[in-house]
């Protein structure tokens, strides 16, 4: 059974109908939110502790415990912020984007009652650059919030002050990664700090610090207004509640939809994306999660639950749901090849092995595309894969790593084939 | 890392720019995206600077806009804070221009989503056309750049230019947005696939079909 509309928490999410306040209010946001915060703030944690959300950034870490890592009071005056992670720049993620041009009052009102909960001053959202006509939405809509009395002094009337402020980033991935946003914020280079300390303890300008993926805060208010059980009522034990996905690639149909965790793949394709270009047998692979997850091979994934553990049992992840179909006229080796090159542009540039591992092993996956190579430098390209991982300050090597491996994984035979196929008609022209 | 370089900074340079100050409405602006930050914190406003600034400069020069050194040192000034603070954020930064494009900055996504939907095809149309990486065209108009995914998957592939993105390219499409932009015209943004909206299931809607004609309030329903 598939998630009805009246369970879609995100329904003006392809922008039919207006996004301003009036409208969203029509459907439901700001209604009544003073009542929802007058539970306090230990109860709203604890709800959105039972509802099982886990953070729809990537990571999946649940959000009601990371609210609760938040000091409950100021021993020495500093305040705490809430930042929010509208930096969407996964290769295959596409859903924050939705959610800010097409249902901004969601993330403002939940960015109230998360602020409220987790005892922060301020909430800033940090939307990356490119996105530009997203941010004069979101600038516009914050505005309103503001207008209305809804954000400020005596918020909602909820008697609680807190201001939200949107920062635009200018262009660099990285800045998704959270100290390196927290840096961002404070007009730096977007370079990821070391943890510990971490930001819960010293974040935005050393004070208390959470960051939030945008869908994880936009999802709180309705959470709260329907309960725990409700949400905890779709998906699979540890895996609850609804997704955004978004599927690009080779399908009939892409787009973005939000669906019950744990939907089969197969039924994820079938009912919104009209199916896999070609059929079911044309599928080659799949990269379930944005690029930063190792690819599966078609005939895994058919019946895989999309979720975070069903995609993990496969060696994979569902990172942000950002699912890239690939049929069989896809030249494999070259789209993760592409998304070499994408981490190599987009390291930072501060820690060694991922500087100088991302540009070397784009270069040997270049040369894997064309067959350029020696069959021991699979092996080789294997063993820096696992030098790169793990030893970065960040994630953003391990995410460089992951696609290689997966590749590796399971399609050696089409790498060596490469090799093979160059060096036979290289030997036949030296004769 | 992607590779940056500033432009050089000679005499001519600094006679063109040396003495280049924000314009009352970017000071207004300027000063607003300072507030947004707490007392003492003004170097978080660097990013939002750097870009009014690039888009003073681009309305002066009819062009995108990019960021010579002294205007950066202005920037820099503007905030109290040492040159190579400013400096070192405008070249991190790859939305940043370090040197003049053209009145259209034609930044093709080229990542795995779109280039498995056919960006190779809108980037050899770029191509046709004279465009080249780094390069201005000689009538002014155009600067090209492949650039990492844009957040655009399910409408890939496509083009930011300017503020505007132009998503479900073909190359015909990409042929029709460019001849608009060369006459002076404003095509329409977003998806160019007839029938689509944004970003749903392109005339195969499969949710939420009563948002297409009203304002629908679920609540009701639940």
């Amino acid at each position: 059974m598939s998630l009805a509309d009246k369970d879609r928490i995100f329904t003006n999410v392809y922008g039919f109908q207006d996004w301003g306040l009036k409208a969203a209010q029509a459907r439901g946001d700001w209604d009544d939110t003073k009542k929802l915060m007058e539970v306090g703030q230990d109860a709203i944690i604890d709800e959105m502790k039972a509802s099982g959300l886990r953070g729809r950034g990537g990571a999946g870490f649940p959000t009601g415990m990371k609210w609760s890592f938040m000091p409950k009071e100021s021993k020495d005056g500093r305040p705490s912020f809430l930042v929010i992670n509208a930096d969407e720049s996964e290769p295959g993620s596409c859903k924050d984007r939705e959610i800010i041009r097409h249902d901004p009052h969601k993330l403002i009102e939940g960015a109230l009652i998360a602020g409220f909960a987790m005892r922060a001053r301020a909430a800033y959202i940090y939307i990356r650059g490119e996105y530009i006509r997203e941010a004069e939405t979101l600038f516009a809509a914050v505005e309103q919030a503001y207008d209305a009395g809804l954000l400020g002094k005596n918020a909602a009337g909820s008697g609680y002050d807190f201001d939200v402020y949107v920062h635009r980033g200018a262009g660099a991935y990285i800045c998704g990664e959270e100290t390196a946003m927290i840096e961002s914020l404070e007009g730096k280079k977007g370079q990821p700090r070391l943890k510990p300390p971490f930001p819960a303890g010293a974040g935005l300008y050393g004070c208390p610090t959470t960051v939030n993926n945008v869908e994880s805060i936009a999802v709180v208010p309705t959470i709260l207004r329907r309960g725990a059980a409700w949400f905890s009522s779709f998906g699979r034990e540890n895996n609850k509640g609804t997704k955004l996905f978004q599927i690009s690639g080779h399908v009939n149909k892409p787009c973005v939809v939000e669906e019950a965790m744990g939907i089969t793949f197969e039924e994820l394709i079938e009912k919104h994306c009209g199916g896999i270009r070609g059929g079911w047998d044309n599928l080659l692979a799949v990269i379930p999660g944005g690029s930063s997850v190792p690819l599966v091979p078609g005939e895994q994934i058919r019946n895989a639950f999309m979720d975070f553990d069903g995609l993990k049992e496969l060696g994979s992840g569902l990172g942000t749901a950002g699912v890239i179909v690939m049929d069989k006229s896809t030249d494999v080796v070259r789209a993760i090849s592409r998304i070499s090159y994408f981490y190599k542009h987009e390291s930072c540039g501060q820690c060694t092995p991922c500087r100088e591992g991302t540009g070397w092993m784009w270069r040997v996956m270049k040369r894997l595309e064309s067959g350029d190579a020696a069959i021991e430098e699979i092996d080789m390209l294997q063993q820096v894969t696992k030098q790169v991982e793990g030893h970065t300050i960040c994630a953003l090597g391990d995410a460089a790593a992951w696609p290689i491996q997966g590749l590796i994984r399971h399609f050696r035979p089409e790498i060596e084939r490469r090799i093979n196929e160059r060096a036979g008609a290289m030997q036949e022209a030296a004769e | 890392m992607a590779a940056r370089k500033i432009a050089p900074d000679t005499p001519e340079l600094r006679m063109q720019w040396g003495s280049w100050t924000f314009n009352e409405e970017t000071k207004a602006k300027a000063d607003k995206a300072i507030a947004r930050y707490p007392e003492g914190r003004q170097r978080s406003a660097t990013m939002p600077l750097l870009d009014l600034a690039q888009r003073q400069v681009g309305a002066e020069t009819n062009t995108q806009g990019w960021l010579p050194l002294p205007v950066i040192e202005y920037v820099a000034a503007y905030l109290d804070q040492p040159v190579i603070r400013v400096l070192e954020v405008a070249t991190f930064y790859t939305m940043y221009n370090l040197e003049p494009v053209g009145k259209y900055h034609v930044q093709v996504c080229g990542t795995t989503p779109c280039m498995l939907r056919g960006s190779d095809d809108i980037i050899a149309t770029c191509k046709k056309r004279g465009m080249k990486a780094g390069h201005v065209s000689d009538d002014g108009l155009w600067s090209f750049t492949e650039v990492e995914c844009m957040g655009n998957c399910a409408t890939a592939p496509m083009v930011q230019i300017n503020d505007d993105n132009y998503e479900d390219l073909t190359a015909e499409r990409m042929d029709a947005v460019l001849d608009a932009l060369a006459k002076g015209e404003t095509p329409k943004a977003g998806t160019q696939e007839p029938g689509r909206h944004t970003s749903e299931p392109a005339n195969a809607l499969s949710s939420l079909k009563e948002m297409v004609d009203e304002n629908h309030d679920y609540r009701g329903e639940w």
